[in-house]
């Protein structure tokens, strides 16, 4: 098994363990620290994508900035653990609803990997593995200029999310 | 190389667990934290196809989506404060004003 392989299996279990201790468990404080782990862990899957730009900017912009405000809020409102189901084995999983939601994602999960497992290489054109996706300048260019247009929504976007946060969370008198 | 199929599996994956949190959890943080999870996995699959179809717009739309993810965390934990505020809980369920 070469590097890369043992690599990206090491890294897929990490994200995939970290993200069920994020829901699997009722601390809210343990799920934001493990979903930072998750997040790292998909920024090494990155660089092996031959994407560095993003793998960085997963780690400063998720991991570094929107966890950090999940953590300022979940400190914050010192909020108290979940309330435990019914009693049992299948109460830890919660009340009826909870459960069957449960087994409908399972179903879901199933499905996506049933589908994308016939998924071949020819749906998505030529395997252009030659080609170097790494290139920050190729990103800036394309970026700058094909996206343009969704670059400038977007900082309307930032700008229109920054007002309404700062009115929703306001203290009315 | 790792085969594409590979990528979008674990992408699946985490989606669904991403799903089950939604279910599973009542708290509203992490519920946010799971659509955070279901985000990610959307990521990957853009960057895995980009990668293998050799263009980089699968990194651009992956930055827009960081941008939106980073706006829905900011007016969503500005909601969860507000409603934690009138109802000192967080609990979804403490939420029924809207039901019928």
């Amino acid at each position: 098994m070469d590097v890369n392989a043992l690599a990206f299996y090491v890294f897929a279990a990490i994200t995939i363990l970290a993200s069920l201790g994020v829901v699997g468990q009722r601390n809210p404080m343990y799920s934001v620290m493990l979903l930072i782990t998750s997040f790292g862990a998909l920024a090494g899957l990155y660089v092996l994508l031959d994407a560095p730009f993003t793998a960085v900017t997963q780690i400063i912009i998720y991991a570094g900035a929107i966890m950090v405000l999940f953590l300022f809020v979940v400190m914050l409102l010192n909020v108290p653990r979940e309330e435990p189901g019914l009693p049992g084995v299948l109460g830890a999983l919660g009340t009826r609803g909870m459960q069957i939601g449960a087994v409908l994602s399972l179903v879901l999960g199933i499905e996506i990997v049933w589908a994308l497992s016939r998924v071949g290489l020819g749906w998505f054109g030529q395997d252009a593995a030659a080609t170097s996706v790494s290139s920050v300048t190729l990103i800036g260019k394309s970026l700058f200029t094909r996206h343009a247009f969704a670059f400038e929504a977007t900082s309307i976007l930032i700008l229109v999310a920054m007002v309404g946060a700062v009115v929703i969370a306001r203290r009315e008198r | 190389m790792i085969p594409l199929n590979y990528y979008l599996i674990l992408s699946g994956i985490l989606f669904a667990i991403g799903t089950a949190g939604i279910f599973l959890r009542r708290n509203l943080i992490t519920m946010l934290l799971s659509v955070e999870i279901m985000l990610n996995a959307v990521n990957l699959t853009f960057v895995a196809v980009g990668r293998y179809r050799g263009t980089v717009d699968g990194q651009i739309i992956t930055f827009f989506v960081m941008t939106v993810a980073a706006a829905e965390a900011a007016v969503g934990l500005a909601l969860v404060i507000s409603l934690f505020r009138h109802r000192e809980t967080l609990s979804p369920d403490a939420f029924t004003a809207l039901k019928w």
